[in-house]
């Protein structure tokens, strides 16, 4: 019989813990500061380590659909999206509301949205009155300038706009977004640690779940962010796709270590 | 198509692949299907969905599906499992949409905000792994230990009329929801079995062993 006992309503869950994982050609690469893309392997192996390992959720992000002006591989998502036992949340090329419908009927709980959501924020509203705020993810990649301001960028980090990330957060979580992934471009790969004072405040300026992203290098980084910013996921791409001073690729995640830092 | 036990009802509501996998994987019999002969004559019955309540009733009523699930499900008493949305469907109406329910389960589907103190500061939608909580022994839950972890994503709950029928629970913010509900033979769950790794597949393999019966206590 379930021994699913009582008193377990007040232990609090462990805050998730995601790879990030950057798909150009069909095939993972791992990007420095949103440029320098060096090649990873195969999706699908990817997701079955990750299946293997009972990771939090995945997010799969192609980085060249919108900059080549061509549709999600629907093919492909659904393929990987099959053989994925926990969430999976997918973005590149999301620009109309039946790639929305298709990419979530192919089993893919949440669709991000990145560049089309600056040029229509109209686009996310009637995404999230269709499909559910819940299956909409905003993710906002921001820059700092050289005055140490924050500004959008779209395009996979290419073209930067006038936009300010929490303006811009607020404005998406008004919109209908239900989440918002706030992606550090300056820290991509670089493994120094997240940027915590951008995430804190995109996270302090919306009521909805906020994902940090951007310079994890270790699982202390992860402790950090959640310790000091209200921050309810932390994602990484290098962390869980290199190992060691040579950027030797080796996928994998930490599941042993975070019960040990948060319990199970 | 034949002979197949486990019917996963498609109705252009999302999420239909991984739970068909899911089965598979555990070595269940399972398919995705809106036809009606098929559905007909399946064992066991699973409404999935991820999306809007009141598309869900629409597109149940546009494929002509909702006169066979309530025969089968309320004449025949199949097993059916609820999953997310498909669990908010089968209550008596949404906050989230102005379409009545299919209104098997005494219950209603109200925003996660709904008895929450105005005061309370909770983000929304509730994203993430959480455990559940259960006083009621069910054939559903066997297996499932206290560690059990499940992936929840949505912003409505589901409040049951009947205490009785409140299967699990779980606790997001300062109050707890009903995660999972079970009334004879249908149960409905807010997280997604089909992506909760080997607690999700520990519950899918439970369902595709339940007679459906009233009372589940007999099964312990």
């Amino acid at each position: 019989m379930g021994d699913v006992r009582p008193g377990n309503l007040l232990r609090t869950p462990r805050p998730r813990v995601i790879p990030v994982l950057l798909l150009k050609e069909n095939v993972l690469y791992k990007t420095v500061r949103f440029r320098n893309a060096t090649y990873v392997g195969d999706p699908r192996i990817a997701v079955k380590i990750f299946n293997d390992k009972g990771a939090d959720e995945i997010v799969l992000l192609d980085i060249a659909a919108t900059c080549e002006r061509r549709k999600p591989n629907f093919k492909l998502i659904g393929e990987i999206a099959g053989e994925c036992f926990m969430p999976m949340a997918y973005g590149g090329g999301v620009r109309e509301i039946d790639d929305v419908r298709t990419i979530l009927k192919l089993g893919v709980e949440k669709v991000v949205i990145n560049t089309a959501a600056v040029e229509n924020p109209g686009f996310v509203t009637e995404a999230a009155r269709i499909n559910g705020s819940s299956s909409v993810v905003v993710s906002i990649d921001a820059r700092r300038t050289l005055f140490g301001r924050y500004r959008v960028c779209t395009h996979a980090g290419t073209r930067r706009t006038s936009l300010d990330p929490v303006a811009f957060a607020r404005r998406m979580a008004e919109a209908g977004a239900g989440e918002i992934l706030i992606n550090s471009i300056d820290r991509d790969g670089t493994l120094k640690g997240y940027d915590l004072s951008l995430t804190r405040s995109v996270a302090d300026a919306v009521d909805v779940p906020v994902v940090a992203c951007g310079g994890a290098g270790s699982v202390e980084d992860f402790r950090t962010v959640f310790r000091e910013t209200p921050a309810s996921a932390a994602a990484a791409g290098s962390f869980f796709v290199f190992q060691g001073p040579h950027r030797a690729v080796l996928i994998t995640y930490p599941t042993e270590e975070l019960e040990v830092l948060f319990g199970a | 198509m034949c002979g197949s036990v486990i019917a996963v009802i498609d109705y252009d509501m999302g999420n239909l692949g991984s739970i068909v996998n899911m089965f598979q994987r555990i070595g269940i019999a399972a398919a995705a299907t809106r036809d009606p002969a098929v559905i007909a004559s399946a064992e066991r019955l699973v409404l999935p969905g991820v999306g809007a309540f009141d598309e869900g009733m629409e597109n149940l009523d546009k494929l002509g599906l909702a006169n066979v699930l309530a025969e089968r499900v309320l004449r025949a008493r199949v097993p059916i499992l609820g999953i997310c949305l498909g669990m908010q469907l089968m209550t008596l109406k949404s906050d989230e949409g102005r379409k009545p329910g299919l209104a098997w389960i005494n219950a209603d589907t109200v925003h996660y905000r709904a008895g929450v103190a105005a005061t309370e500061r909770l983000r929304l939608p509730h994203i993430g792994w959480n455990f559940i909580d259960s006083s009621r022994p069910h054939p559903l839950l066997d297996g499932l230990h206290v560690n059990a972890r499940f992936y929840f994503v949505h912003s409505y709950k589901v409040v049951c009329r009947e205490a009785g029928d409140v299967l699990a629970e779980t606790q997001y913010g300062a109050q707890a929801f009903t995660s999972a509900y079970a009334h004879g033979n249908i149960a409905g769950v807010q997280f997604h079995p089909e992506k909760s790794h080997r607690f999700g597949a520990q519950l899918l393999k439970n369902f595709s062993r339940w007679s459906g019966d009233q009372e589940g206590a007999a099964h312990g």
